[in-house]
């Protein structure tokens, strides 16, 4: 009732709170440092930046990790796919890495597509599947050790420089975030895919080719995690072992902080964008404040059900 | 009689070819084994086998009602990490103190011998079910989603883990692992019953691995009287229709909590067995991943739906024993070691793709979305 008299729809509430809770580790961290450095590093511009530029790579795997979650559907494969786009684009290097690159996520989101939308295995087996089948192909292909291959200079241009101050990547966050959330609000595409969360069924009986659309949203879940991929090999100027495995977890919460529906259906591209710097926030906090791993974890844990519980309950089931 | 049959066949079509997969690779790979049909090769095997077979058990109770627990990896590795502190065998007890942010809280002597392993046994398990009941909880009555709901209470779990061992260390009793972990007539030497593992009866028996007694011993005294009980009909009654389950005035609730904290049991089984069997803690965060991983894997293999309301935990543990038996071969066939991950994601995806051809029998496009 409150929220309805505040002018507020069901899908605002969560980006509001979560809004609110950066403003809250802000505040906490600026405390921190003042009484100990006596500083405010998180208050200053480049600082900022700085974290945001780290932060792009996880908001362009959340941005495709959204658009398969809002399906009701979930991608495992994000790890191993934006690690073998790193390092074919590495070792291919020249002028056809990045697009050599995106053509590695765009094929493991055809197959992922494939196999569920036609096959209808379950997203949550079939992507773990195809990820391990990523992970021995790389493997073989690098032999286990990190590739020696380096970067192109496009791949540390997009991702290490900056323009007019601000780092390049940001940019492509940008433009990515603007293309799903066009996508997503614009188009008949973005209609869609909410009606294929919501109910499968009843979008195929209106006429929706339901299967292309799933197949779609792989891909451009693939997609995502291969850019993501390419610009991280260009941000450190070579590919590594395992370099995808600190994003896959991260991006499912950075969605689901966001406000959408982990059974999808629901959800705005804005709130997986407060997601994303929410996360990013809370991780450079906690390193400000030497928290050891373990800390780190808990507290990581806790904030997940804490948002969850002020704004992500589920209906209780009554028929 | 054969109709009946025929029809339990039927039913349980997920259950029996698992269990025929394994008989066939499992049958295959002794006749290429060197040692093949040996007690030795069979204690290998099970010790290899045990603590994926508990996770997959895990998994398969919340999987049931139609959850997922991204958690049983991480509570196996928090229990274990508990286990390589209370387990230790010290025979005038091992001394327990706290040390948060360089503040130093003793908490006493755990007691050694016989009387302290036993304790810390039950301790480990029950923290175990304790974990798995705090998921119940959030998951009941916090109504958030399991899956987000267990990934979150994963990491303070691998948080918790993280800070008992921040290195691998800690110790186990060596008779206990020496105990547990080769076959029963080695069980009773060390536990000195049944004349030390000599009595002529007993001879027959004697070659069995722990592990997979330990394993039946489970199944038989925990999963079956579950599944009997009426919150075990619960269970599988939410996973196939939570709705009509409520309306029948089943205890959905109760079914849900008690559903996550026998998983958080069976992967406490889990962790307690692999801290045993290494003799120490370790909080190995991909490899609480990869068990969390393998144990859906597992799952699905075994012929349990992921959307709930059909299949077994004893489907799962064959599941979990056809990966394993996989990962045998590679062994066997001399296989780089290099190749075997795409050839485990291989297996995998072809296992799941060739159940699926069913989908393209399907003549009404509409009982593709349930």
């Amino acid at each position: 009732m409150t929220t309805a008299s505040l002018g507020l729809s069901r899908d605002d509430r969560p980006i509001l709170i979560a809004a609110l809770f950066i403003l809250v580790i802000l505040v906490a961290g600026t405390v921190y440092t003042v009484a100990r450095f006596g500083s405010a590093p998180l208050l200053s511009p480049t600082y900022l930046l700085q974290q945001l530029q780290i932060g792009a790579f996880l908001g362009i795997v959340a941005a495709g990790m959204m658009m398969v979650i809002l399906i009701a559907q979930i991608d495992l494969s994000v790890p191993w796919t934006l690690a073998a786009a790193a390092m074919m684009a590495t070792s291919i290097g020249g002028p056809l890495a990045i697009p050599v690159g995106l053509g590695v996520g765009l094929v493991v989101g055809l197959i992922n597509g494939i196999g569920i939308a036609y096959l209808r295995v379950p997203s949550m087996i079939f992507t773990l599947g195809v990820n391990a089948v990523m992970r021995g192909l790389m493997v073989a292909h690098t032999g286990g050790y990190a590739p020696q291959t380096g970067a192109t200079d496009l791949m540390r241009m997009l991702a290490g420089d900056r323009t007019l101050g601000i780092p390049n990547a940001l940019f492509v966050w940008i433009a990515v975030s603007v293309l799903i959330a066009i996508v997503l609000q614009r188009t008949t595409l973005g209609r869609y895919v909410y009606a294929i969360g919501n109910k499968e069924a009843a979008a195929y009986l209106a006429g929706v080719d339901t299967r292309r659309i799933t197949v779609i949203c792989f891909v451009l879940c693939g997609l995502a995690a291969a850019l993501a991929g390419v610009l991280l090999a260009g941000y450190s100027t070579k590919a590594y072992q395992g370099m995808g495995d600190a994003y896959l977890l991260p991006s499912i919460a950075a969605v689901v902080i966001g406000g959408t529906n982990i059974l999808g259906g629901r959800g705005r591209y804005l709130g997986t964008l407060i997601g994303v710097v929410l996360i990013v926030l809370l991780n450079s906090v906690l390193s400000i404040m030497d928290m050891p791993e373990a800390g780190r974890q808990v507290i990581y844990g806790l904030v997940i059900i804490f948002m969850l519980l002020v704004y992500g309950r589920g209906e209780r089931v009554t028929s | 009689m054969l109709d009946d049959i025929a029809i339990r066949v039927r039913q349980n079509v997920g259950i029996v070819t698992a269990v025929l997969l394994f008989a066939i690779l499992y049958l295959l790979y002794n006749l290429a084994h060197p040692k093949g049909f040996s007690s030795a090769v069979l204690v290998q095997n099970g010790d290899e086998i045990f603590a994926l077979a508990m996770l997959a058990m895990a998994q398969t109770v919340p999987v049931l009602a139609s959850g997922l627990d991204l958690s049983v990896g991480a509570v196996m590795t928090m229990v274990g990490c508990f286990a390589s502190y209370l387990l230790t065998g010290a025979a005038d007890g091992t001394p327990l103190h706290l040390d948060i942010f360089g503040l130093q809280f003793g908490l006493g002597t755990f007691p050694g011998g016989v009387s302290g392993i036993l304790l810390g046994i039950v301790l480990c398990l029950a923290t175990g079910a304790l974990a798995g009941f705090i998921n119940g909880c959030v998951v009941v009555y916090g109504r958030i989603q399991p899956i987000i709901a267990t990934l979150a209470t994963g990491a303070v779990y691998i948080g918790i883990a993280l800070f008992l061992r921040p290195t691998p260390g800690g110790k186990i009793d060596e008779d206990l692992n020496w105990a547990l972990t080769n076959s029963l007539g080695d069980f009773a030497a060390t536990v000195h019953i049944f004349d030390d593992g000599a009595a002529s009866w007993f001879a027959p028996v004697a070659w069995i691995p722990v592990p997979f007694v330990l394993l039946i011993l489970i199944a038989l005294l925990v999963w079956v009287p579950f599944r009997r009980s009426v919150i075990g009909r619960a269970v599988y009654a939410v996973g196939s229709a939570e709705g009509a389950a409520y309306m029948s005035g089943l205890p959905i609730e109760r079914a849900k909590i008690a559903a996550f904290t026998l998983a958080g049991f069976f992967a406490g089984c889990g962790g307690l067995f692999l801290a045993i069997q290494t003799s120490s803690g370790n909080a190995d965060i991909p490899q609480a991943g990869a068990y969390t991983l393998n144990s859906i894997a597992s799952v699905v293999i075994g012929g349990t739906s992921l959307l709930g309301g059909t299949g077994s935990a004893i489907g799962s543990i064959f599941g979990a024993m056809v990966l394993r038996v996989i990962s045998f071969f590679f062994r066997i066939f001399d296989i780089a070691p290099l190749l075997q991950p795409l050839f485990e994601g291989l297996i995998l995806l072809g296992a799941v793709s060739i159940s699926a051809l069913g989908v393209l029998r399907v003549k009404n496009t509409l009982e593709l979305f349930r």
